[in-house]
């Protein structure tokens, strides 16, 4: 048995299948993992995140902290309740995790991060915080209600109240605000409009219930991976890991080099990788035959081999789409062939994101 | 629960199997198996006129969480394939015996009495389920 989350039992009363996720027992459907993904796209839906790790940081140089411990720069962060997107690299630039830091005050900063990696983030952040003086503390007692769609604020305003509209209402993508004991964030992992509620888990049930009675609907993970997957987002142990930096996986952007005073752990690697040339880069793929490209997947392309790195079907595009780690030069429009079960099928490269709010990105 | 009628046979590999009047059989997959795959998204099928043998994969189900093949549960000879299957893969999910995938012209009529009767199949999905 897995660890449960508040929402365990809502779940198995509302007939969802259950999983193993990252040592938790979490939802992959409730009846359609389509039919789910298409809520999201077109209305409102919810999933119970609550598996993600939510840590504090607090003391008096916490920012400096963050500035070495990751490779994006919090000093991006100028105003309390704004987030950031960012990798935390290993010495030799490659990721030990993908994460959210929410900037609360200058003693004050949340790092929201993957369950599955959950020891080794916690020894390698407990012991960075160490020689700052930086306390960290894990927040078990808190969930995490992810509530995405077209629609989604609307009905979390009637579920939640109408104060919300005025905490939140107005807040930009990645931002956040609290209200009494509800963080609300406007971060997603799906490319539509919403909100991340951080909220006390003795909490979690009553408010699943009330934004389901607002008419969200609960969407499981398997959603939540082909959306995710459409908006073009990464996922931590498929298309990142310990042996590849950002540069590999397409989170080029995450990685602030400027100031160059900054030393944050993995920059001497990434700098030589930039020096050297990055061999490889993560792009699109969208299959052209019929099938359905899966992980792992070898891809040949006239530059060399490659592999897919996550891919499933589109519900939005109703074709088959990829992630896909292939050798530099390869470009937006290309050919390649991809072996699906020991037959070479027709994929073409493409930009990426595929879909968001509700459409195709493609042309 | 997923159903299993009790005039069909079965595989372990969940296939069911229905003997026609004309003395082909009607194959598909269970309503089990469906269930476990979850949303179907692509139907693969065999070719009419191509000779399996028993056990062998001959289609693929692939839905939104992974590939399956799907196997002979008789040798013999695909007469007829359902493209209105592959035209539409969600129709396994809304009735996974009404939409079945080919039909086998078997070499052995034998080999059709001796697949799983739905008591033996739901025992074998039991079993799997410890």
């Amino acid at each position: 048995m897995g660890q449960r989350t508040p929402l365990y039992d809502t779940h198995i009363a509302a007939g969802a299948k259950m999983v193993d996720f990252g040592g938790w027992d979490m939802p992959i459907h409730y009846g359609s993992q389509i039919e789910e993904h298409h809520q999201v796209r077109r209305d409102a839906g919810m999933f119970d995140v609550s598996h993600m790790v939510v840590s504090d940081f607090r003391g008096d140089k916490v920012r400096e902290f963050l500035k070495t411990l990751v490779a994006n720069n919090v000093d991006k962060l100028k105003t309390p309740g704004r987030a950031l997107y960012t990798c935390m690299l290993n010495s030799q630039g490659g990721v030990i995790d993908d994460l959210i830091i929410y900037y609360l005050n200058e003693q004050w900063f949340r790092i929201v991060s993957n369950a599955g990696t959950h020891d080794k983030d916690m020894a390698w952040m407990a012991a960075a915080a160490k020689e700052f003086g930086v306390v960290m503390s894990e927040r078990p007692e808190l969930a995490m209600i992810a509530v995405q769609g077209p629609h989604a604020k609307e009905k979390t305003y009637t579920a939640l109240g109408e104060n919300l509209r005025e905490a939140a209402g107005s807040l930009k993508p990645f931002h956040s605000v609290t209200i009494g004991e509800l963080m609300v964030c406007t971060t997603g992992y799906t490319g539509e409009d919403g909100f991340e509620i951080i909220l006390p888990a003795k909490a979690a049930v009553f408010t699943w219930q009330m934004l389901a009675e607002a008419g969200v609907k609960p969407c499981g993970l398997g959603a939540r991976d082909t959306l995710r997957l459409e908006a073009g987002m990464a996922l931590y142990g498929s298309d990142m890991d310990e042996t590849l930096t950002p540069f590999e996986a397409g989170l080029a952007w995450t990685v602030a080099l400027e100031p160059s005073a900054r030393k944050f752990v993995g920059r001497e690697a990434l700098e030589k990788q930039l020096a050297t040339g990055v061999t490889r880069n993560l792009v699109g793929l969208l299959l052209e035959d019929k099938g359905v490209l899966r992980s792992h997947m070898k891809v040949f392309c006239q530059q060399g081999e490659g592999e897919t790195t996550s891919g499933s079907f589109s519900p939005t595009l109703n074709k088959s789409i990829a992630l896909a780690r292939l050798p530099a030069g390869v470009a937006v429009g290309d050919r390649v062939e991809v072996d699906i079960r020991g037959k070479r099928l027709a994929a073409k490269v493409v930009k990426y994101p595929f879909a968001r709010n509700g459409k195709s990105c493609l042309n | 629960m997923s159903k299993t009628p009790s005039d069909l046979r079965y595989t372990k590999s969940h296939e069911w199997a229905k003997k026609e009047a004309d003395g082909t059989v009607t194959v598909g997959i269970t309503d089990h198996a469906q269930g476990l795959l979850g949303d179907m998204v692509f139907v693969e099928l065999p070719k009419v006129g191509m000779k399996v043998a028993a056990g062998k994969e001959c289609g693929v189900v692939e839905s939104v969480k992974a590939a399956s093949d799907i196997y002979a549960p008789v040798a013999g000879e695909i007469t007829a394939v359902n493209s209105a299957v592959s035209d539409s893969p969600e129709s396994v999910n809304q009735d996974a015996y009404a939409a079945w995938m080919f039909k086998i012209k078997p070499a052995s009529v034998a080999e059709v009495e001796a697949l799983l009767d739905a008591k033996a199949y739901e025992a074998v999905v039991a079993a799997e389920a410890h």
